[in-house]
């Protein structure tokens, strides 16, 4: 029997898609009996009481969710966010009810052991509701008590080799698409590099000492997957130097019908045959691309790896050998002047395992002691980049300009030009120049 | 209860400590065929909706059954998806950026087992626990955030609105008939925890009023000059109000100005700006961050307010019913919305979307809405 009525949720039940409440429903039953005998130490019906207050806001229109408190692990500056409700008399078993933040492995693959050690800790020490996983890519634990911190964070930090994530103005859990691991689209290996960097940069992670938050993705190549130019302070996109590799025999199996274009991605829609012309040659941005007497040609001089045709026909044409990574900067959501979009910085960088990511490194720590500098409070890279203006970062990093930094040159001429840059300097004497110039 | 200890011992917080340990290597997880092909994969094929087999250099070959999944997720359903891996994959499985299950096999006689399974399981309501779907050109999941479940500052709920939208556009998870992939993300506030702003389609919730003033507490609670350098409009000044007879420090909101961002609800408790009637939903559209054929770019507003109707929210889901049919019917091949949209002009793209076209949506906020305004004689009637 349900400890509350919830006749709005319960109306989320119905329909194809999973739905949470149903979900929720069973994890608030599997608590009642405790089956597995679980000491708990939390209240048996949180899960009740978070259906409950749910359904409380689903009838106020409004979140019952007060801010967070100064809750933590000794010594982190992040990973655990506090949470209280606002009507702890009505649902006692949410009145605290902390997230934690656990650092996801890369591309988010699991094995069994590993989940079921983590879930056994959270039914018995938290609410045993997640989000698999939070919008940054950490595993989210959600709801448990201040006294529970710290044990969880043992069990999980003893038992099975695993930390917290990040959260405040710290370096945040960096995250990766699938990469080498299951694409052939991948140009460097995401899940090495982002390792790499996470645990080059614990220090960042676990205590705030930046303006604001800074997160890093790491994306194979230009499609994007994990929309590192989108919604990561530094980015880090797979792309290739050389040629696009050209399989003659699969583009003429393409042509004649053999393989369906883009991995069969389109099978359901009325499109009819294949046709290289229209659907690869005219779609390419640049014109770089040919098709003639059966055979395709590249100037690959000319393109701008979009991965368009790449991704039209995988079987015919593979990204190229000379691969590294473009870094882009200053991508945020639009709180508060505004989205923007990463900005090209380092056009191609090499990605080294062997020599520990050095090239890479070098990039971001000048980048970080300037942001940290210049930043004022709660100001994400991409706003100091703004206000201060692009080319203080080239300085600030120590990176040349070049024309692929711009969409376009600028269309004023309201330079800044700097003293050291100007014949002769701007120190001049008045009486000189009246020498020639009359009053 | 009783309280359990962990072996933590809070008189000494340093003892055996152990920190700065990072998250668990990657490769501990891989299942064997990735481990021995990683970085030598081939090609990939669709082989139906959901169901993926990628192509090593040596052979090899790997099939994905992609399932949706609600990302709120207790630990009963991960038992189970755990339960499904040891059957059917050796106890490997992951999960994708955009919340999808994805559990993996090493050859094509272990797929419709594992599929019929998948497709078996319900959960006591009747939906699907993992519904099979979400690859090529069709919807996967939606991403999102915590709304009322879990957040202080939302204008919408997330898990809601998500579960609404996703049983309206099912039949587009388990199928690919649109031009392109098509991808719709919710953020409960313009925070934008979910970054919804380069989404196809975008679902925002958006708060409508100013900040309530709760002078009794707000000097107690908050740092005054913090609140006032929180709003990006310099809408917050300094005030000396009455209350109770008595006069508190406390601050003023200059209400034409502010734009609703909860800014300075974010660094002052006690200034909330929730309300029934002014939150609701904003959609947005157009936008992606793939470099495919066109550059990234960011979703723009199409209906400036859609009330916040729980539990299925029908106006705002029946908005995204038919702009998406709009777009199926109307796309060229490979084209995003968003490309479709620009291609077509917008004001084509409200025409056959049906939608109204309202003050609010010319952009008014600072220089770049300079450059979104029309400034050349093409346009069409």
């Amino acid at each position: 029997m349900a400890k509350h009525d919830t006749p709005l949720l319960d109306q989320l039940e119905s329909g194809p898609w999973p739905s949470f409440v149903s979900d929720l429903k069973q994890e608030a039953e599997k608590r009642a009996k405790n089956e597995a005998g679980h000491e708990l130490q939390i209240p048996v019906d949180v899960v009740d009481d978070l259906l409950g207050i749910l359904e409380l806001s689903f009838k106020h229109g409004k979140t019952h969710w007060k801010h967070g408190g100064i809750v933590g692990v000794f010594g982190y500056g992040g990973g655990v966010i506090g949470r209280y409700c606002d009507q702890p008399e009505l649902f006692p078993g949410v009145a605290h009810f902390h997230t934690m933040r656990i650092a996801q492995p890369g591309a988010k693959f699991y094995t069994s052991d590993y989940l079921r050690q983590l879930t056994d800790i959270w039914d018995r020490r938290g609410s045993g509701i997640t989000n698999m996983h939070g919008s940054t890519g950490d595993i989210i634990f959600i709801g448990t008590t201040t006294p529970q911190l710290e044990e969880i964070y043992y069990e999980i930090s003893h038992n099975m080799n695993q930390d917290l994530g990040g959260s405040g103005s710290n370096l945040r859990t960096p995250a990766d698409c699938i990469g080498q691991a299951r694409c052939e689209y991948a140009c460097y290996d995401t899940q090495d590099l982002c390792y790499n960097l996470t645990m080059e940069y614990q220090d960042e992670l676990h205590r705030p000492a930046f303006p604001y938050k800074f997160k890093f993705k790491f994306d194979g190549c230009p499609n994007g997957c994990v929309a590192a130019i989108a919604r990561s302070d530094m980015s880090f996109i797979g792309t290739w130097k050389d040629d696009i590799r050209i399989d003659d025999e699969a583009v003429k199996a393409y042509v004649g019908g053999e393989f369906a274009p883009n991995g069969g991605a389109h099978a359901d829609g009325d499109w009819g045959a294949f046709d290289i012309q229209k659907e690869i040659i005219a779609l390419c941005p640049t014109g770089c691309m040919k098709y003639e007497d059966g055979k395709l040609e590249i100037d690959n001089r000319e393109c701008t790896r979009c991965m368009h045709c790449i991704n039209a026909m995988p079987r015919a044409l593979r990204i190229g050998k000379e691969t590294g990574c473009s870094i882009l900067c200053g991508a945020k959501a639009p709180i508060l002047d505004g989205a923007q979009m990463g900005s090209l910085v380092v056009p191609f960088v090499e990605v080294n395992a062997d020599d520990d990511y050095q090239a890479i490194k070098d990039v971001i720590e000048p980048l970080w002691d300037w942001w940290m500098e210049e930043g004022k409070n709660r100001e994400r890279l991409g706003e100091t980049m703004k206000r201060l203006g692009f080319n203080a970062l080239l300085e600030a990093t120590g990176i040349a300009p070049v024309p692929q930094h711009v969409q376009e040159p600028r269309s004023n001429p309201y330079i800044f030009w700097k003293e050291e840059e100007v014949e002769g300097g701007w120190t001049r004497d008045i009486d000189e120049f009246r020498k020639d110039h009359q009053r | 209860m009783a309280f359990v200890s962990s072996g933590y011992n809070p008189d000494k917080p340093m003892e055996n400590r152990i920190s700065d340990i990072g998250p668990r290597k990657y490769d501990e997880f891989y299942p064997e065929v990735i481990k021995n092909n990683k970085g030598k994969w081939l090609y990939h094929d669709i082989l139906e909706p959901g169901i993926l087999v990628h192509v090593a250099e040596s052979g090899d070959k790997i099939y994905t059954i992609r399932c949706g999944g609600a990302r709120l997720m207790s630990t009963s359903l991960i038992n189970e998806i755990c339960d499904i891996a040891d059957k059917h994959c050796d106890g490997h499985l992951r999960f994708t950026t955009r919340n999808n299950i994805e559990f993996m096999v090493d050859s094509e006689d272990k797929v419709k087992p594992l599929k019929e399974d998948l497709e078996s399981r319900k959960f006591a309501g009747g939906s699907y626990k993992f519904p099979i779907g979400g690859t090529g050109a069709g919807i996967t999941n939606i991403v999102h955030t915590q709304g009322w479940i879990h957040c202080h500052t939302p204008a919408t709920d997330a898990s809601g609105p998500v579960k609404a939208a996703m049983d309206v556009l099912f039949d587009d998870f388990k199928s690919m008939r649109l031009p392109a992939h098509l991808r719709v993300s919710l953020a409960c506030c313009l925070n934008m925890c979910g970054a919804v702003h380069c989404s196809d389609i975008a679902i925002l919730g958006y708060h409508r009023k100013p900040p309530l003033l709760d002078h009794e507490y707000l000097d107690k609670l908050c740092e005054i000059p913090l609140a006032i350098a929180a709003c990006p409009t310099a809408a917050i000044k300094p005030s000396k109000v009455e209350f109770k007879g008595q006069e508190v420090k406390s601050v003023a909101v200059k209400d034409d100005r502010c734009m609703f961002c909860g800014n300075c609800y974010t660094m002052c408790p006690s200034m909330p700006l929730a309300d029934k009637e002014g939150d609701g939903i904003v959609i947005m559209a157009g936008g992606k961050v793939s470099n495919r054929i066109s550059a990234p770019k960011f979703s723009k507003v199409v209906v400036a307010f859609l009330p916040n109707e729980a539990p299925r929210w029908p106006q705002t889901t029946t908005v995204i019913k038919n702009m998406v049919d709009a777009y199926a019917s109307n796309a060229n091949k490979y084209e995003r919305l968003g490309e479709w949209a620009e291609r077509i002009g917008w004001e084509r793209f409200f025409d056959i979307c049906e939608l109204d076209f309202t003050h609010h949506l010319i952009d008014d906020f600072r220089d770049p809405a300079y450059y979104t305004w029309r400034q050349t004689t093409n346009f069409k009637f």
